[in-house]
C-alpha cells in the first residue's frame, strides 16, 4: 500500500482536542516541515507532547502562542519562551514528566502496557497523587501509559509503504512515538520504493505509520 | 587554574578506563579533557548515543548526530545510536557507571535538588532518571552560589532525587555522602577548613586522615 500523500490530506484527519505528539529532541529529528505546516491548520484547544517544546527557532514557539494549544506534556522548557509564557499564565497546562517516564509513557502506550512502576522520581513532587508500591525493598511509582490521537514523525528516509529509516541520534522520540498514535503522520527528507531501505535498516516499521509527506527540498 | 577546571579535574582522577559515563552541562562537561593517560570513557548521551565523542569540528558537524544539549558532536569507535526508551532504559536498568552533574542545592542526606528554583519552571529533563537509575551520583559544583550555601542541612528547593548523591567535588575539596552526613575527605590547600566549613550550611565530618586535594596551578 502506498501511503505517500498531501500533507494536507495528511492534516484532514486532525480535530479540536487532538493530543499530538510531536517527534524530536530539540531540533534533533524534529518533524518540522509537520509542524510549520500545521501552524495554518484551524485545529484548536490540543494537546501537544514532545520532550522538550523545541528550542529558538522551532515552529512549535508560534504553535504554542498561537493560543490553540491548552495542554503540553513534556520534560523540560527552558528554551521555549512561548511554553514559558503558558506556564505564568496558567500552570496547570504544563504536565511536566522525567524524560524517561515520558518515553516510557509513550512505549506503553504504542505497545499495549497500561502502567508501569519506576523508580524515578520517588520522594519528589513527580510522586504526588500517583500510587506507589515496594518492590525487592524499594519504592516505585506507577506510572500511566500515554498516547495519541495524531503524531508527527520525522524520517530521514522512508519508504512508500511507511517503514522508516532514522538517522543518527534523531531516532530519539520519533521511534516510539510512531508506535502510540492512532494517525501517524510521517515527514521524509526522501522517499523511496518499497524496498528501497535494507530490512536491517528499518527503525521503525511502516505497520505503524499512515501517511507519508515528502520535506520540500530547498533549493 | 581556574575553580572550574580544578573541580572537572579532581572528578576525572576518580573515574576508570572503560566506565559509563554521563556527563551533565557545565562543569561535568570539562571532565573529559582532564581524564588520565590510559583512561577512556564511554559517553552516554542520554538523547540516544553510547559512545558520544566531543564537539565536531567547525563545519564538519551532522545535526543528526547531538548530544544532550543539543550540539553537534562526534561519535567514537564502537559508538551506538539509540533511541530514547532504549536510552533511558540503560539508565533506569542501572547500566551507567557514573552520573556527573551540577546541583543548585544537595543536603547532609544527599538529597539534592537541582532542576527547579521556587517560582521558576524549567524542567527536569533526564536529571530525575539519571540521579535513580546510575551507579555512583557524583555533583561537580563550586561550592556556594556566590556565597550562598549550596551545601545544606536540608533542601529547600524541589527535590531531583532522595538520598541518591554519593561524591561532591568542589573547589574548596572532595566529599563523600555517608550515613552520619558529609565527610570532607580532601580539602583544597589553598583554603583552611573554617573557610570550608563556613562556605558549608551543614557540619562537615572532618576524618583523622583529611588528605590534600591534588590541585594544579
Amino acid at each position: 500500500m502506498n501511503k505517500v500523500t498531501t500533507v494536507s490530506e495528511a492534516f484532514s484527519h486532525i480535530k479540536d482536542h487532538d493530543t499530538i505528539m510531536v517527534g524530536g529532541f530539540l531540533m534533533c529529528g524534529s518533524p518540522e516541515y509537520l509542524i510549520h505546516t500545521f501552524l495554518e491548520h484551524p485545529a484548536k484547544h490540543l494537546t501537544i507532547v514532545n520532550n522538550d517544546m523545541g528550542e529558538y527557532g522551532s515552529s512549535l514557539t508560534p504553535l504554542l502562542a498561537s493560543g490553540r494549544v491548552d495542554d503540553i506534556i513534556c520534560t523540560w522548557i527552558v528554551r521555549n519562551p512561548a511554553a514559558q509564557a503558558m506556564y505564568k499564565a496558567n500552570p496547570k497546562c504544563l504536565h511536566i514528566n522525567p524524560q524517561g517516564t515520558l518515553t516510557e509513557r509513550i512505549r506503553a502506550g504504542g505497545f499495549g502496557i497500561a502502567a508501569f512502576y519506576t523508580p524515578t522520581g520517588v520522594g519528589t513532587i513527580i510522586e504526588e497523587g500517583k500510587d506507589t508500591r515496594w518492590f525487592n525493598g524499594r519504592k516505585y511509582i506507577m506510572e500511566t501509559a500515554l498516547r495519541a490521537n495524531v503524531a508527527f514523525i520525522h524520517a530521514s528516509v522512508a519508504d512508500e509503504s511507511g517503514n522508516i529509516y532514522m538517522k543518527g541520534s534523531s531516532k530519539n522520540y520519533n521511534a516510539a512515538m510512531a508506535t502510540a498514535a492512532d494517525y501517524v503522520i510521517v515527514e521524509a527528507d526522501e522517499i523511496v520504493p518499497v524496498g528501497g531501505i535494507d530490512p536491517e535498516l528499518v527503525t521503525v516499521s511502516g505497520i505503524y505509520v499512515n501517511a507519508v509527506v515528502p520535506v520540500p527540498k530547498k533549493d | 587554574m581556574d575553580n572550574k577546571n580544578i573541580i572537572a579535574r579532581r572528578v576525572a582522577q576518580m573515574l576508570h578506563d572503560g566506565e559509563v559515563v554521563n556527563l551533565g552541562v557545565g562543569i561535568p562537561q570539562l571532565v573529559a579533557n582532564w581524564l588520565p593517560e590510559g583512561v577512556e570513557l564511554i559517553v552516554h548521551a542520554e538523547n540516544g548515543i553510547i559512545g558520544a565523542g566531543g564537539y565536531a569540528p567547525e563545519g564538519e558537524g551532522d545535526p543528526n548526530v547531538v548530544d544532550a544539549g543539543g550540539m553537534m558532536v562526534s561519535v567514537k569507535p564502537g559508538a551506538q545510536f539509540i533511541i530514547s526508551t532504549d536510552s533511558f532504559g540503560a539508565i533506569r536498568g542501572g547500566h551507567i557507571d557514573v552520573t556527573i552533574l551540577g546541583a543548585y542545592q544537595v543536603d547532609a542526606k544527599g538529597n539534592l535538588a537541582n532542576w527547579c528554583l521556587p517560582n521558576k519552571m524549567g524542567g527536569i529533563g533526564g536529571a530525575m532518571d539519571l540521579v535513580s537509575g546510575a551507579k555512583q551520583v557524583v555533583l561537580a559544583m563550586e561550592h556556594t552560589q556566590k556565597g550562598n550555601h549550596k551545601i545544606v542541612d536540608h533542601c529547600t528547593y524541589p527535590l531531583t532525587g532522595v538520598g541518591v548523591v554519593d561524591v561532591i567535588v568542589t573547589e574548596m575539596g572532595f566529599m563523600r555522602v555517608t550515613d552520619r552526613g558529609i565527610v570532607l575527605e580532601e580539602i583544597n590547600p589553598a583554603y583552611t577548613l573554617e573557610q570550608v566549613q563556613a562556605a558549608t550550611g551543614a557540619q562537615l565530618i572532618i576524618p583523622e586522615d583529611l588528605k590534600e586535594m591534588d590541585v594544579i596551578d
